[in-house]
């Protein structure tokens, strides 16, 4: 539970009690409060959600209840096939992706997933991707160009997985090579930041045509807590250094470093998920409409050219 | 090892110099076998212990001094680029950590860019400044990175990026995240317009900048002892709640690991590179009339390189000479952008 939903909450839980007690009491005619409660929780949420401060902005973007990449493609793709493995070492689950339809098109789709049980989340590692997995990526981004398939990355990770077997297996490597790889494949290529976007570990499969944010998600360079303890040396720092990163989706519009907001139903896509896939979905084909049109050269220059001139003009 | 060098001179001096009008800096301690250095031998030794070998940060512009052939290279002048554009401040403004930076080393930003020679082949090179805030990369690291690569496409020069960054410099947030396909984007045009791109990867070279450019060259090498990984080592443990091996993200360990090529001590770094410089851009292949002529050995490198080079220029007018570097870059852009750049491109642009 986010704290600063905790009213929205016990509203909530009052208009669940309600409904028992007037199911046990038939004669009791309780829809009229119920419509009051449930106005009063919009406007709660409204109130809240339009004045979030970057912190809250994090926790909304980590919430567990959030929609993930699974749910995504549960409900964007059809025929949807995963494909695993790196071809070199393993399969990673924290970066996961295959081939399927997407409105009709065939598409390469892959992105984080953190999971939701316990080992589920243990299983894909809290999305957090080894060099498998973003060499799978790389994998999955060449079939993409040699069947001229777009590709659809969506990105959930508080970051890559900072381990010894990690660092042995090249993950800096793996990393670069992916974002090469991104800015290399000549098909469209559509990013949306779902959730976190967490570093090195984000731009590896983000350095596309279009890249979105969900209007609550966040995108960084370090986690505002491992900024706070470097550059306040201390953990409890990490509002702080959630305002002056300047993470949120409307920053980094205003920074010129994403391209479009997707806005969130009321509440936060963990309150509306399918709402706000759908509206994900319907960015997504109105953007690949826009790329298909593009002669295969120019868009590869385009895409160049929009990373090199990121910072140019602030 | 010397007991006399090492601990005699020190304390005589702390003796002798009791008026303290030595300054204090004058003998270095190493930090790896605690030796004690004069600072004048230091220096001679290109910042390299000489008790134990430890290759401690060289200043950046010693740096340069060693890379180039005969100390001689020139400043690329860098674009301006946005100061501060978050307003970003923690405990301290980072405008005034940018000013603090500037006043103690002196430079613009932690980057500089030179041209030069190097084994005879005209090269540009991209030195991290760690002195300047642990040398983390900005949009100012980044506009250096691109215009270092956009000078070596258009000078057909080689093109060697010498990092020493702890990564990122959070102050710029998502601005500097970027960085790192910036950087990429310009190292792969070095690469698509034919010529060799090097990586030198020198202590310490983490974070976001080990994960991007510097991990795409077409040959890595690296100082003996430099740490080279992604994640700082105190993060990994508080993972994995493992120790980690002693030579844990050193270069020595990179190699084993397969992801540097070859470990160079300092004072071979000239020689070395400039080897592998020739033969990639094919400096000194004896014409077929001089096939006789093949083992050309090292010290001549340097002298051949530079004939090859005046032999081409004579006859040709500055102006046509521009024009045709002109021309050339045009055609590399196009290729750049036009399709993948296929083998055969890549062949005959180097050739030229």
């Amino acid at each position: 539970m986010l704290d600063f939903e905790k009213p929205v909450l016990e509203l909530e839980n009052k208009i669940v009690e309600l409904r028992k007690v007037s199911s046990n009491d038939s004669g009791m005619n309780i829809s009229e409060e119920i419509d009051r409660m449930q106005n009063k929780i919009q406007r709660l949420l409204v109130s809240t959600y339009s004045k979030l401060t970057p912190a809250q902005r994090v926790k909304v973007a980590r919430h567990p209840q959030r929609p993930h990449f699974k749910d995504y493609v549960e409900q964007m793709i059809e025929d949807f096939t995963p494909l695993a493995g790196d071809r070199q070492f393993g399969e990673d689950e924290a970066l996961i992706g295959g081939i399927g339809r997407f409105e009709g098109q065939s598409v390469v789709i892959m992105g984080h997933e953190k999971g939701r049980e316990t080992n589920e989340r243990i299983r894909h590692n809290f999305g957090m991707a080894r060099p498998e997995g973003y060499r799978k990526a790389q994998r999955l981004m060449r079939m993409a160009e040699q069947f001229d398939l777009p590709i659809i990355s969506l990105v959930d990770t508080a970051g890559a997985y900072p381990g010894l077997g990690a660092e042995e297996r090249g993950q800096s490597e793996a990393i670069a090579r992916s974002i090469e790889t991104c800015l290399s494949v000549e098909t469209p290529f559509i990013s949306v930041i779902i959730g976190e976007g967490g570093s090195g570990g984000a731009i590896a499969i983000a350095a596309a045509d279009k890249v979105f944010m969900l209007e609550h998600s966040v995108y960084s360079v370090i986690s505002p807590e491992g900024c706070a303890s470097i550059l306040w040396r201390s953990a409890d720092y990490a509002q702080d250094a959630s305002s002056a990163l300047k993470l949120t989706s409307e920053d980094m519009l205003k920074l010129g470093l994403i391209d479009d907001i997707i806005k969130e139903p009321m509440g936060g896509a963990h309150r509306q998920a399918e709402k706000t896939i759908k509206r994900t979905q319907t960015k997504i084909l109105e953007s690949l409409r826009e790329l298909k049109a593009l002669p295969r050269d120019k868009l590869l220059e385009q895409r160049e050219q929009k990373f090199l001139d990121m910072g140019r003009n602030l | 090892m010397n007991w006399i060098s090492n601990y005699i001179r020190p304390k005589i001096q702390s003796i002798v110099g009791e008026q303290k009008d030595v300054p204090d800096n004058l003998w270095h301690k190493c930090p790896e076998c605690d030796g004690m250095i004069f600072h004048r031998e230091l220096q001679e030794n290109m910042h390299v212990c000489h008790h134990c070998n430890y290759h401690m940060i060289i200043p950046v512009l010693d740096r340069l001094d060693i890379l180039f052939d005969g100390a001689t290279w020139t400043r690329v002048s860098l674009p301006a680029v946005a100061e501060d554009p978050l307003k970003f401040k923690d405990k301290k403004k980072y405008t005034d950590r940018l000013k603090d930076s500037r006043t103690k080393t002196k430079e613009k930003d932690a980057i500089i860019v030179a041209e030069g020679r190097i084994g005879g082949v005209h090269t540009i090179v991209a030195a991290f400044n760690f002195k300047f805030m642990g040398g983390s990369m900005g949009a100012a690291v980044g506009e250096g990175i691109v215009t270092a690569a956009e000078l070596a496409v258009s000078k057909k020069a080689p093109l060697i990026i010498v990092p020493a960054s702890g990564g990122a410099r959070m102050q710029e947030g998502a601005l500097s995240l970027m960085q790192m396909p910036r950087t990429i984007i310009a190292t792969k045009r070095v690469k698509e317009a034919g010529l060799p791109y090097l990586v030198l990867l020198t202590h310490p070279t983490t974070g976001g900048v080990s994960a991007s450019f510097a991990m795409v060259g077409d040959i890595h090498l690296a100082e003996p002892g430099a740490t080279i990984g992604f994640a700082g080592k105190r993060v990994i443990q508080e993972t994995i709640r493992e120790e980690l091996p002693d030579d844990f993200q050193t270069s020595e360990y990179l190699v084993e690991h397969g992801m540097v090529d070859r470990v160079v001590e300092r004072k071979n770094l000239n020689s070395e590179i400039g080897t592998i410089l020739s033969i990639l851009t094919k400096q000194d292949e004896p014409a077929e009339s001089e096939s006789g002529n093949t083992k050309a050995s090292a010290s001549t490198t340097k002298s051949k390189g530079k004939k090859t080079k005046s032999k081409k220029s004579k006859g040709e007018t500055g102006n046509v000479k521009n024009f045709e570097t002109a021309q050339k870059a045009k055609q590399i852009k196009k290729a750049s952008s036009a399709a993948k750049p296929k083998a055969g491109q890549r062949v005959a642009s180097a050739r030229k």
